[in-house]
């Protein structure tokens, strides 16, 4: 081989937390030129993208809106990914959250009660969990591959719904049509900013940033995560379980997606739907990786994320760019971040005319 | 360029783009478009985006027309929709059946916005219904298809079964078994509207069990490449797909949302718009059908334009009886015909079709 790929004995500190400042002033140079291409004026397109869906009051609501089924899931992803444990399946415990935390209004819809919704969102979380407990007990009972296992369960879980949303969940009222009946009031997330849809579950998701970092940093189960997922021997060797940790982080993970599942239906939805998520259970692990698995890195990731999602609908009404744009701009951030992430923790040598010592 | 300069850099982009924003407004009124697919889907929102070119076509300068694509139905399209109301829209065409409550949502909010929802049931003051007859086209194809096929196997590719799709279903296999009475339709549900990949595997699939017909309910040429491969034949769906399968595909069933679309511009601009409830056939031209394969037999075509004139003048009714349901009920009977409501919330099969309806 010409070039070799070698790990850096030191990465940078500084360079770290770079990193996703660089890849963002990539994404934009890149992008210029992609927008002067499709024959817009890159300031006006970049405007479009980052300053307009910032606007006013209203369109910040609106980001959060967006941003709080990604921040959710994220966080709840990250702390399994420090751990090593890859669950992919988020989409299927947001989905299973969902069915489950809203079971309880769609049989029970009569009741008009102030413990209707916190029971709903318990229940979002378990259901999730429990769906992130299959890939769990088979990776800890016969070292099946969570990553295969969590991904496969997602088109269960969709199905799942599919089957329920069109037979015996339909609305009454609802000419056959794949949809439930609307959440009556208290089943409904309350509206934090009144105008907006800014729901309840934001606050969830900026409580699940805080507890987390504060369950990562001061607690014993957190240093737990961070020991087997950097040096699983040495984890072992201070006595700390392994398998502990895969159901922890799974449960957690999965609990997380759950409420954010729910807080999706009985927040800005309003009822059960065929396709409840936009895949926002995959995206958050971009988020979750775009954040460097910290929570102040994902607040800030989900609420860039959601920025571009608005930021795409924004060039389109306005600028008439195609949907793919979006697209591309997603995909630029994440190749920036991941290859100058590669070169933070590894350099480029040229091999010409000497032999490598090996 | 300093640090410092970029938060003054930014301030003047702003200002420059909303002065820019403010100065198109004024000059012409803006219309919406909601797709919920792709606009080079060479279906269902192509159709709608000709409608909409063809609204700008007619109506020049004095409009400004406006589309966001392959909006997720949920909670996007309620913000979608909610900004180009914002935004200073005039009207606003929502075109999938899973816009409907997010368009009521923000036609509450927005009460001097009209707005126009696509195949949905629920209406307001500023929020019409429209959606057209498709099912008749699908009655004309079944004589076509019913007399084509040799093995007397047709399949059906569906999306979802919502009465809409099962509606198409029942209207084909209707007129197919009108023609022929050994007919068989078998349905394979692909849970999407636009999946290239599936629809193409679930032709496959049809093919396999025995179809020499395949039939669609879904928005991509897919299946009918995968016929024109086989040499099997198809028909298209929404637009003319002939170019996809020049061989195979018999005829499509063409939405045309031009007419409608251009008259409720109009109607919007010049102040007469009103909340209305719109369910058009061929008698609108509404449902149109691609010019026939050359293979198709003269006799066949013209049975086939008997059909067609019959339905458009009122003297054919598709859902006329007597005729069964699949399990073995009166569906209608001799010399009655199934009403717009019934036809609105169908959710059984006619006998013919195989297989369950999804519950």
């Amino acid at each position: 081989m010409l070039l070799k790929i070698e790990k850096r004995s030191e990465s940078s500190r500084v360079m770290v937390y770079m990193t996703p400042i660089i890849a963002l002033v990539l994404t934009v140079l890149c992008s210029t030129v992609l927008f002067t291409l499709l024959g817009v004026s890159p300031v006006e397109a970049l405007n479009t993208f980052f300053i307009q869906p910032l606007d006013s009051r209203y369109d910040l609501s609106e980001l959060f809106v967006k941003a709080t089924p990604l921040m959710l899931i994220a966080i709840g992803l990250s702390v399994g990914f420090k751990a090593n444990v890859w669950n992919i399946g988020a989409e299927g415990q947001l989905t299973m959250g969902a069915i489950v935390g809203s079971s309880l209004f769609i049989y029970f819809h009569d009741i008009d009660s102030v413990f209707l919704l916190p029971a709903m969102i318990l229940l979002g979380a378990i259901g999730g969990a429990a769906w992130a407990a299959i890939p769990a007990f088979l990776k800890t009972r016969f070292n099946a591959n969570e990553i295969l296992t969590s991904l496969m369960l997602v088109y269960v879980a969709i199905l799942f719904l599919s089957v329920l949303v069109h037979g015996p969940w339909r609305d009454p009222d609802g000419f056959n049509f794949p949809e439930s009946r609307t959440f009556s009031d208290s089943a409904d997330m309350p509206i934090l900013v009144a105008g907006t849809r800014m729901h309840f579950g934001t606050l969830l998701a900026l409580l699940a940033v805080l507890g987390t970092w504060i369950m990562m940093a001061k607690t014993l189960v957190g240093f737990q995560i961070k020991v087997i997922g950097s040096a699983p021997t040495a984890g072992g060797y201070a006595g700390f379980s392994q398998k502990k940790i895969i159901w922890f982080t799974l449960l957690f993970g999965g609990a997380l997606a759950g409420v954010a599942g729910l807080s999706e239906v009985a927040g800005p939805i309003d009822q059960i739907i065929p396709t409840i998520s936009p895949g926002y259970g995959f995206t958050a692990i971009i988020v979750a990786f775009l954040g460097r698995l910290h929570p102040v890195g994902i607040f800030f990731a989900s609420l860039l994320m959601a920025l571009t999602y608005l930021g795409g609908e924004t060039a389109q009404i306005s600028l008439g760019l195609p949907v793919a744009v979006t697209g591309v701009f997603q995909g630029m951030v994440l190749f920036f971040l991941l290859a100058s992430d590669v070169l933070v923790n590894y350099r480029f040598r040229l091999n010409i005319g000497r032999k490598a010592v090996s | 360029m300093t640090l410092k300069s970029i938060p003054s850099l930014l301030g003047a982009v702003a200002v420059a783009g909303s002065m820019l924003m403010g100065a198109t407004a004024m000059a012409e009124d803006k219309i919406g478009f909601v797709y919920v697919g792709p606009v080079g889907d060479h279906g269902w929102t192509y159709r709608h985006d000709l409608g909409r070119q063809a609204v700008q076509n007619e109506l020049g300068d004095k409009v400004k027309t406006t589309f966001v694509e392959s909006v997720k139905e949920g909670p996007d399209s309620e913000r979608v929709i909610r900004q180009m109301a914002a935004d200073g829209h005039k009207l606003i065409f929502t075109t999938s059946f899973g816009f409907m409550n997010p368009t009521l949502k923000v036609a509450k909010q927005f009460p001097d916005v009209k707005f126009e929802h696509a195949t949905g049931y629920k209406r307001a003051d500023n929020v019409s219904a429209y959606s057209a007859r498709f099912y008749e086209g699908r009655y004309v194809v079944g004589k076509i298809v019913g007399n084509m096929t040799k093995s007397n196997v047709i399949g059906y590719i569906g999306s979802f079964p919502i009465p809409e799709v099962v509606r198409g279903i029942n209207a084909l296999t209707l007129a197919a078994k009108s023609v022929n009475p050994d007919i068989k339709v078998k349905v394979a549900w692909v849970s999407t509207w636009y999946d290239p990949g599936k629809e193409a595997d679930a032709a496959k699939a049809l093919i396999d069990q025995g179809a020499d017909v395949i039939l669609q309910h879904t928005d991509s040429p897919a299946p009918l490449q995968v016929a024109e491969e086989r040499g099997v034949w198809a028909v298209g769906q929404a637009s003319d797909m002939s170019r996809f399968a020049p061989k195979a595909q018999l005829t499509a069933i063409i939405d045309d949302w031009d007419g409608y679309y251009v008259a409720r511009t109009k109607a919007a601009l010049d102040g007469s718009w009103k909340s209305e409830d719109t369910w058009g056939g061929f008698n609108t031209g509404m449902v149109d059908l691609a010019p026939y394969n050359k293979a198709i037999p003269a006799d066949l075509i013209a049975l086939a334009e008997k059909t067609r004139n019959g339905i458009e003048d009122g003297s054919i009714l598709p859902f006329a009886g007597p005729f069964n349901k699949q399990d073995g009920s009166v569906g209608a009977k001799d010399g009655e015909a199934l009403d717009d409501g019934t036809l609105l919330g169908m959710n059984w099969y006619v006998e013919g079709v195989e297989g369950e309806l999804p519950k």
